[in-house]
């Protein structure tokens, strides 16, 4: 009785199997040529082998750039600030497991894909990230988003797929002006829409819609839809502020809420993006945190905190542009 | 492949459980093993006498140095085992995130060694 029932249900699982694979194909097809890419079923179930969770983050990261992004070991340990022995002993140890252990080559059985494909989300996130800046490092915002596209193309009726795509074409559009030709970071409002990528914003806010129509919310199409209402003009942020809420919602963090009160500053007044960031606590050593004060201090006309708060940042400033940005802003506050 | 799920918990939280509350885990363990076995994916499974009744030996210049208790001394220290036999690492892993204990423990999920010979078999 259960072995006939096993049985059966082996069969059937066979058979979707089957009928997912020959689907694949045929949307494989519909995939842009590209000089050295695997067979797109074949790098899907790759990229799942690679962010598995048996696999440390830093390993999942750096697999998926290796097997999947085809980048070599130099370039890798490069954009992530690690010896190329390190990471070469890295990827080395990281396929062993994935022999040794078992890990399969293949998309998770449906019950494991809602955790699993969040792994693959959050891995090309990070690859995004780490190119971002600054310093800004192109070919991995670039390979962040082929990723992205082979994913939301492969899984089309996955919301986050396409919503994840959507961020990171939306982010990178902006990627010409947000930092300046002498390498600084420029404020969204004072950024050069000319060097605004129309092409990026259009491709962007199609993946955005596609993932919309799915009517399944998630974080990366909330912070998809976020980033689209900046490039409105004027932006609308009572609107940016919902969205930030919501967002907040499904994944709670300080640094949402800090974002959270720029909007609300923008929409109804410094006073209330400030009573937002001195509820907040953690932050304490988070640049962007005492930089946010200082802003709304300076506005509210009180000089002498927002001089404190602007020193502060500066001193946990971590990159070169960023304190130059803020000892620019310093200068101006005294 | 065959993966050995090593159950690790701590045994004094095992001894402080009311009775029917033990007893119910018990059970439950015995549905756990008549389902692998039913499955035909069971290759042996035992419970172990607690870490107190554990010795270790080492040998050194040939001689055999015998100490009592376990070899590292945790909170959590090695109660059973299952020896399974599944295709993938992502069966080992649901199979081990039934096994009772993993409420109560921590299951190490680690891949047999396999000899060419067996392998091919």
């Amino acid at each position: 009785m259960t072995t006939a029932r096993n049985a059966a249900i082996d069969r059937i699982r066979r058979e979707q199997t089957l009928a997912r694979k020959t689907e694949l194909l045929a949307r494989a097809e519909e995939l842009p040529d590209d000089e050295e890419a695997l067979i797109p079923d074949e790098r899907l179930e790759l990229i799942f082998a690679c962010c598995h969770p048996a696999l440390a983050p830093e390993a999942q990261v750096a697999l998926t750039l290796s097997l999947v992004g085809g980048l070599e070991t130099p370039e890798i340990a490069r954009a992530f600030l690690v010896p190329e022995a390190t990471l070469a002993q890295r990827l080395v140890r990281a396929k062993r497991k994935i022999r040794d252990a078992g890990i399969p080559l293949r998309v998770p059985a449906e019950h494991l894909l809602p955790e699993r494909l969040r792994l693959v989300l959050a891995t090309i996130y990070l690859v995004f990230n780490a190119g971002y800046g600054p310093p800004v490092r192109r070919e991995l915002c670039g390979e962040a988003i082929r990723l992205a596209a082979v994913l939301a193309t492969l899984m089309p009726d996955e919301a986050e797929a396409h919503g994840l795509h959507a961020l990171l074409l939306l982010q990178d559009a902006r990627r010409d002006a947000r930092v300046s030709s002498a390498g600084e970071l420029v404020l969204l409002e004072r950024q050069d829409r000319s060097l605004w990528d129309a092409d990026e914003i259009e491709q962007g806010t199609r993946a955005l819609e596609r993932a919309l129509s799915l009517r399944r919310p998630g974080a990366y199409q909330l912070q998809a839809a976020i980033a689209s209402l900046h490039y409105e003009e004027p932006a609308d942020w009572a609107q940016i502020a919902l969205l930030y809420s919501r967002l907040a919602e499904l994944s709670p963090s300080p640094v949402v809420e800090l974002n959270r009160a720029v909007a609300v500053a923008m929409a109804d007044g410094p006073e209330s993006g400030l009573e937002i960031v001195d509820r907040l606590t953690g932050l304490e050593r988070y640049h962007l945190w005492h930089s946010t004060r200082a802003d709304f201090l300076r506005r509210l006309g009180r000089d002498e905190e927002a001089t404190a708060a602007y020193s502060r940042a500066l001193e946990l400033a971590p990159s070169e542009t960023e304190r130059t940005f803020l000892r620019d802003r310093l200068a101006a506050s005294v | 492949m065959q993966y050995l799920l090593l159950i690790h918990d701590d045994e004094a939280q095992w001894g402080d459980m009311p009775e029917d509350e033990r007893n119910a885990v018990y059970a439950e363990y015995g549905t756990y093993t008549e389902e692998l076995q039913s499955r035909g994916i069971l290759v042996g499974a035992n419970q172990l006498q607690p870490s107190g009744t554990a010795t270790v030996v080492h040998v050194e210049d040939g001689k055999t140095l015998t100490t009592d208790g376990p070899f590292a001394e945790t909170k959590e220290v090695l109660g059973g085992y299952y020896l399974i036999d599944v295709d993938t690492l992502d069966e080992a892993l649901e199979w081990a995130a039934k096994i009772p204990s993993a409420r109560y423990g921590h299951i190490e999920v680690r891949p047999i060694v396999m000899r060419q010979a067996e392998v091919a078999s």
